[in-house]
């Protein structure tokens, strides 16, 4: 990457609420930004949009500024080439799919004639040709998400927003729109900002994550190091890892509260250590396996995941263990129950904090 | 979707509704229908043809429809931005301009007649610059007739589309920005045809205030025919000369009414 075609520092402040968000991106990148509600991902994104004011920061695209409160800049959000697919798609209701499409290009000011001809082919892309004489009403949740995505991308942005683009939709439908809409950012030569907090939309869809919580970034990185050194209970809860912070030495990881975790990779000071739900054993008796990680906890719940049986366990550090239902009745487990707990050390994967 | 079928309980509860509710509401009923029947029955309908063939009747109703539509659209003109700035904007004392905005809606007529008088008369604040500057005169005129109608139903318009306008969902026009599109484009080419039934809805209130206006009308413009004199006018000033001649003209009212209720019904003012 040389210079970054967005180049952005977000500070928003409100009431009980601060943004202070980093973000770079090239041309043709796809980041997502993740997090629980509340973490200020619509905050961003309607930052980056223009309809919310930066209180400090600034915003750069392709080298241009386009808001800089320090300088009193702040360029309206109808002066800014950015395109936003609202998580509702707020398609105009009184107006077709093809003049839905068209609006922006008759806002630069082209005829209405013209701005069918040229939204004829961004409606033909999404595969919406015959439907284009259709009010928002009469469109399926997919069909209005593809509209919203035309829309925005047919007044040739150098910024898209998406915002929880998949979120509207039904579980079939989701599959489907996704695949599409992976492809259609592919396609797209400028930088896409989607916000969502379904890990699998960001990291199926996004070259790079960018994970905030209460405003701040907690972690960035490609899905792939994400979901492999998550440095978050929140993003561990994601992609479905046991995560525990402490000070390394050694094989030997200490955490606060007082417990220690024996790992196979060696190193010093502080570190995370994270393993699988599936690479708990849960024996009834104290087990005289070779584990050297072996706690006695108790279960304080059980539900079913998957085909698996989710064990969260409490006591010296909490636990979640994954086991067939099969292995759950031999051992009887019910909640409140004590069991004990091996890890092998081959199985964690430390790294540092 | 148990909660939204309400039909059968409908039907169940008709049998049985309580007479402390039945009695007064069949007697508003009868209150509301008896004094149009009272028209209907004493109207002198062989007397009719003769009646309305004067020309006097009809100037008086042209007059009326000219003033009431010309009314409205100043009403849409300045109600439906002003309605727009109390929706959609931010100001310090807007709670108070908004109820400015409103007082014709509770003020007697005569008393907005006397106070247009005040402020448009020959010798009024801005009636007298105006003569002096432009030699406009506004009193006693048609025009005067048309401003007396407006001040009166403008606030029902800017009512009903403030109304609309807080209903309608302010992102579409976020979204029509990130289009490109300035505040008034998108008002323009969104907002507006979103909240065309509210608008509709206020401009049949405000055209139906405007042809009623009487206490306004004959304080500001008097009461001159041909000129100033709409039916309502006329109608009070035959009934004290020839009650035949005013039932006539009130026939005439209540027929333009009805019509437009119904011509509007089903497009605006449909209620479930």
């Amino acid at each position: 990457m040389t210079t970054p075609s967005l180049d952005a520092h977000l500070q928003v402040e409100r009431t009980g609420f601060s943004l202070d968000l980093a973000l770079t991106a090239g041309a043709g990148e796809v980041i997502a930004l993740l997090g629980p509600n509340g973490a200020g991902k619509t905050t961003a994104l309607r930052a980056l949009a223009g309809l919310l004011p930066l209180t400090a920061g600034h915003l750069r695209l392709d080298g241009k500024a386009l808001e800089d409160p320090a300088a009193g800049l702040h360029t309206p959000a109808e002066e800014r080439p950015v395109g936003v697919v609202f998580q509702d798609y707020l398609l105009f209701p009184h107006l077709s799919a093809l003049d839905n499409v068209g609006f922006g290009l008759r806002c630069q000011g082209r005829s209405k004639k013209e701005s069918r001809a040229e939204a004829l082919p961004w409606l033909a892309r999404m595969g919406l040709e015959e439907h284009s004489a259709k009010r928002p009403g009469k469109l399926s949740g997919g069909q209005a998400q593809r509209v919203a995505l035309a829309r925005a991308l047919a007044v040739g942005p150098r910024l898209l927003l998406l915002d929880e683009p998949l979120a509207a939709l039904d579980a079939r439908t989701r599959l489907d729109v996704r695949s599409q809409l992976r492809r259609h950012l592919a396609e797209f030569d400028a930088v896409a900002v989607l916000v969502t907090h379904d890990p699998l939309d960001a990291m199926v869809l996004a070259d790079r994550l960018v994970v905030i919580e209460d405003g701040r970034v907690v972690q960035a990185g490609t899905p792939a190091e994400i979901a492999r050194r998550p440095r978050t209970d929140y993003i561990a809860r994601l992609v479905g890892l046991n995560l525990y912070q402490g000070v390394a030495d050694g094989r030997r990881v200490k955490l606060a509260s007082g417990a220690e975790l024996t790992v196979a990779d060696e190193l010093t000071g502080p570190a995370f250590v994270a393993f699988p739900p599936a690479a708990v054993t849960l024996h009834r008796g104290r087990p005289d396996s070779s584990a050297r990680n072996v706690w006695e906890l108790t279960v304080a719940g059980l539900d079913l995941h998957g085909d698996q049986v989710r064990a969260d366990l409490t006591g010296a550090l909490p636990l979640a263990a994954d086991l067939t239902p099969a292995a759950a009745a031999e051992l009887d487990l019910s909640t409140g129950a004590s069991v004990w707990a091996t890890v092998k050390a081959a199985q964690t994967h430390a790294y540092p904090a | 979707m148990r909660l939204i079928d309400t039909a059968p309980v409908r039907a169940k509860r008709g049998s049985r509704i309580p007479l402390a509710l039945l009695l007064p509401a069949l007697l508003g009923l009868v209150f509301l229908v008896l004094p149009l029947a009272g028209l209907l029955i004493r109207a002198p309908w062989s007397a009719m043809p003769s009646e309305l063939s004067s020309p006097a009747v009809w100037d008086a109703l042209r007059l009326s429809l000219i003033c009431a539509t010309s009314a409205t659209g100043v009403s849409l003109v300045l109600g439906v931005p002003l309605a727009w700035l109390l929706a959609r904007t931010e100001f310090p004392g807007r709670r108070v301009i908004r109820a400015l905005v409103t007082l014709p809606l509770v003020l007697p007529p005569v008393v907005g007649g006397v106070a247009l008088l005040l402020a448009l008369g020959r010798n009024g604040i801005v009636g007298r610059w105006l003569d002096s500057a432009f030699g406009i005169t506004l009193p006693f005129t048609t025009t005067g007739v048309v401003i007396a109608e407006a001040f009166v139903a403008m606030p029902f318009l800017v009512i009903s589309v403030e109304g609309a306008l807080r209903a309608a969902d302010p992102r579409y026009e976020e979204a029509a920005a990130t289009l490109g599109a300035s505040r008034l484009t998108a008002f323009r080419r969104v907002t507006l045809p979103m909240i065309a039934p509210g608008v509709g809805a206020g401009a049949v209130l405000a055209w139906a205030r405007a042809l009623g206006e009487f206490g306004a009308t004959i304080t500001f413009a008097g009461n001159f025919p041909g000129k100033t004199q709409t039916m309502p006018l006329a109608v009070y000033l035959a009934m004290e000369t020839d009650p035949d001649t005013a039932i006539a003209l009130s026939l005439v009212l209540l027929a333009v009414s009805i019509a437009v209720l119904v011509g509007l019904r089903d497009r605006w003012m449909s209620t479930p």
